[in-house]
């Protein structure tokens, strides 16, 4: 039985950034889905895993948390010898790394978030669309794409010329908008959409998508 | 003698209290340099080159330069190990761990209803905007929810990563300030038991009183 355990959804990208990271460090784990459907997320047991009931929670033996971000951090440093380095490496820069991460959960998410919900899970649970907010956000997600623009002409990752925690936390999301029209706020942005082409493109990436909720 | 980092910014801003907050409790020596909002300075391209979302603060450490406000508290808390409040990011990975996992929750949680808030109700009749009250509800319902969580956590453990104080409270302090000297709506906080008794004990620190002298002087 692994020690490490993952309770959550393989649609959500919460639960998608964690797995993405340990398939980086190349860590066995055990996946444990959680049914929303069923509001399990809303009750206990999980309440006491994640008091505020959104997926994921973990365990890496008596170590429990939540919220996606502190948990592939605490992987990537408990297991820095294992798998990718995450955290730096050879590129180190380990506060600019800090500082993208801020970037993506402060100003990328809540606008990248906002579309996903709009134009890639309303349309699967038969709600409507609401393409007022889909202009705001995709210009609010535009404005960050042009920070994004220029940073990516200087490294090829966001903090170095290595690939770190700060670009895996923008895989999930990223994924599910270039299945959307939004997608051309992307390929509209040459530095951007190589850095997309490239992150997409990872093994591990492949991995978290061929993960299925299972019972 | 260290060159004194230095943080741009007005201390009026909750991000930039943040910063202060920390600094203060590291005991690391800092320079504050004006950036006059109202004249949208921070909008400027010389601002843009070191901020380039346009928003305080911004950050220099002997020419590194750094933002996002939670990003510069790590740092200093890691460069700094050895001064001021030694236990601030934990002082092993696990508690470090914990401090990240209510630092998150901050970041995610707490901070997008309260700071809705605290633009509403404590910024906008300054700056002579309209308050939108649907904004205001539904904010303070969400935050009322984020608070109850807070209440029962905060009857488990002295602090919210622990019993010790750490970053993870210290983060919350700008926008529970305003919300509680500031506005109405303080007994969002201090109606809940844990949560009061809280936020009783963090406001009173001393580095904390210290960053509200400086905003009460630049007002």
């Amino acid at each position: 039985m692994a020690a490490i355990k993952v309770y959550g959804s393989t649609f959500t990208t919460a639960t998608r950034r964690v797995l993405a990271t340990l398939y980086e460090k190349e860590l066995e784990f055990e996946f444990i889905p959680v049914d929303m459907r069923a509001g399990e997320h809303k009750k206990e047991p999980f309440l006491s895993m994640n008091p505020f009931g959104l997926v994921p929670a973990f365990e890496d033996g008596d170590l429990k948390l939540f919220e996606s971000r502190a948990i592939s951090k605490y992987i990537a440093y408990k297991y820095a010898d294992k798998g990718t380095q995450l955290t730096g490496g050879d590129c180190k820069k380990t506060p600019v790394i800090s500082l993208w991460m801020e970037v993506e959960a402060h100003q990328f998410d809540p606008a990248a978030s906002n579309l996903t919900w709009e134009l890639a899970i309303k349309p699967l649970i038969g709600m409507e669309t609401d393409s007022a907010a889909v202009e705001e956000n995709e210009a609010r997600l535009a404005k960050v794409l042009d920070v994004y623009e220029s940073r990516l002409a200087q490294s090829k990752y966001m903090a170095s010329d290595c690939f770190s925690l700060a670009d895996l936390h923008h895989l999930p999301t990223i994924h599910y908008l270039i299945g959307t029209q939004s997608k051309k706020l992307f390929d509209s942005r040459p530095h951007v959409s190589a850095w997309v082409a490239d992150i997409t493109a990872r093994p591990s990436w492949s991995k978290v998508l061929a993960t299925q909720n299972k019972q | 003698m260290a060159t004194p980092v230095k943080v741009y910014g007005p201390p009026m801003s909750t991000a930039v209290s943040r910063v202060l907050a920390c600094l203060l409790e590291k005991n690391v020596d800092f320079q504050l340099i004006s950036v006059s909002m109202s004249k949208g300075e921070h909008k400027k391209p010389e601002f843009l080159k070191i901020q380039p979302f346009g928003q305080v603060p911004a950050f220099e450490d002997d020419g590194f330069s750094l933002f996002e406000s939670r990003a510069i508290c790590r740092y200093i808390c890691e460069k700094y190990a050895d001064k001021g409040n030694k236990g601030l990011y934990g002082t092993n990975p696990l508690a470090k761990a914990s401090i990240d996992q209510w630092l998150e929750a901050e970041g995610q949680s707490f901070n997008p209803p309260s700071s809705a808030l605290v633009f509403q109700l404590a910024f906008a009749p300054r700056m002579k905007i309209k308050q939108d009250q649907v904004v205001i509800k539904q904010n303070e319902e969400k935050l009322s929810k984020v608070l109850d969580i807070y209440d029962k956590r905060l009857g488990e453990t002295q602090f919210l990563a622990g019993d010790e104080f750490s970053l993870a409270d210290l983060s919350h302090l700008p926008n529970t300030q305003y919300i509680v000297s500031a506005t109405d709506r303080g007994k969002l906080f201090t109606s809940r038991t844990n949560v009061g008794r809280w936020w009783n004990e963090i406001s009173k620190r001393e580095s904390w009183n210290k960053v509200v002298d400086m905003q009460n002087k630049s007002a």
